[in-house]
């Protein structure tokens, strides 16, 4: 099982990226879980400056923007 | 090449809602037609073409290009990165964080988050074509300098010493480590990549700043249209030397970016508003407001907020009574 973290201080653009992977995730019937992660200390130990960005089992796959759909359908695959 | 818009306001504000062009009602609703669609138009075009140009340049890049500078120039680059840097309001404390950690100075960290939001193209744009190029020269010129001021300001009384723990840690191990960043977006983009992006940047940013605009010339057309001609000249017209310190001070809880307040601004100037109180006024509004200083709360401690909102305030005032002693010569 794969764990997604979105990383984000609770911007409207950070909402939207963690609902998005959501919906696709239960399109696809992906087997994940998807969180949010807003506290500073753990996003800085990411070392990920713009948010959001988005974490697949502790490996940082996106930062800076929202993730397009392709991008995330790829990730759930 | 902006008459277009002239006759646009013309036909809808005379022809087809039939108002008076002598009329209060008819100068402010043909000042808002004019003001909004040139702004739309003039932001869709250059939004897209500024973002083509800057698309490779990212807050990762802009960190290590800072790392490893001298004071002098860092505090420049800060704030010209600053002006030119697309970021995300919302990523200030991330960002904050990243250069803390890669050992950059606060000050100089300072000089590019105090830039930001009074510079940057769409409220360049906006007083290119509101107010001339000299005045938004004046304005660069002016938004650099509390930047880069603020920022060597900083350092001078180590305000590192008011970080919260974690940051003030991270920002130690930083200097002594002096990391290096390779590889951060270095890579070139192709035609294709630079016209997403720019067409993302469009949407994104006209999306969030479109409601700004109406609001902005709303107001500026209410006080076009029914301020009575002559008020703001004749109470506040001498440039009153508390008409400085109160503007700013009013401007604090007006909470608006640099979008909203500019057509505002070009309505109190044209109504004979000194040039030094309504700049001081405009940058109040933009870059002192409570929201964005509670969330630096999470990196710095009371004290250290305290006095970067109080060296804003000063900062602001000073603007004013220098530009107002200096207006007569400009």
């Amino acid at each position: 099982m794969k764990q997604i973290k979105v990383l984000g201080s609770g911007c409207s653009k950070c909402m939207k990226t963690a609902e998005m992977i959501e919906k696709f995730a239960a399109e696809l019937g992906a087997d994940v879980t998807v969180m949010k992660e807003t506290d500073v200390q753990v996003i800085m130990a990411y070392g990920v400056m713009s948010t959001p960005a988005v974490v697949i089992d502790d490996e940082v796959v996106h930062s800076g923007s929202m993730p397009k759909a392709e991008q995330i359908k790829a990730w759930l695959a | 090449m902006f008459e277009i818009f002239t006759q646009l306001a013309d036909w809808l504000a005379f022809d087809l809602l039939g108002l008076s062009p002598s009329s209060k009602l008819g100068d402010a609703v043909h000042f808002f037609i004019e003001d909004v669609s040139k702004i739309y138009v003039l932001l869709v075009v250059m939004i897209y073409a500024i973002a083509l140009l800057r698309a490779s340049l990212n807050v990762e890049r802009v960190r290590s290009y800072l790392a490893g500078k001298n004071r002098a120039v860092g505090y420049m680059l800060g704030a010209g990165f600053g002006s030119v840097t697309p970021f995300c309001s919302c990523s200030s404390i991330p960002v904050f964080l990243g250069f803390t950690s890669a050992g950059i100075p606060v000050g100089i960290t300072m000089s590019f988050l105090l830039t930001s939001p009074l510079i940057n193209e769409v409220a360049v744009l906006l007083l290119m074509s509101l107010l001339g190029w000299k005045f938004t020269l004046l304005y660069i010129v002016v938004g650099m300098s509390v930047g880069i001021i603020g920022g060597a300001f900083l350092d001078a009384i180590r305000a590192e010493r008011w970080l919260q723990d974690f940051a003030a840690k991270a920002l130690q191990q930083g200097q002594q480590n002096q990391p290096t960043y390779s590889g951060a977006g270095s890579t070139s983009m192709s035609f294709a990549e630079r016209h997403d992006f720019a067409k993302d940047e469009t949407l994104e940013i006209f999306g969030r700043v479109w409601k700004w605009v109406i609001i902005g010339v709303g107001l500026g057309a209410a006080l076009h249209g029914f301020v009575p001609d002559g008020w703001i000249e004749q109470h506040l017209g001498d440039g009153q030397w508390w008409s400085v310190p109160a503007a700013v001070l009013l401007a604090i809880p007006l909470y608006s970016n640099a979008t909203g307040v500019i057509p505002v601004m070009e309505s109190l100037i044209v109504n004979g508003l000194p040039i030094g109180t309504t700049l001081a006024f405009c940058m109040s509004t933009v870059a002192a407001s409570f929201p964005e200083f509670i969330l630096l709360k999470q990196v710095m401690q009371w004290r250290l907020l305290a006095t970067v909102f109080g060296m804003l305030l000063v900062a602001f005032t000073l603007v004013g009574w220098i530009f107002n002693s200096l207006s007569p010569y400009l």
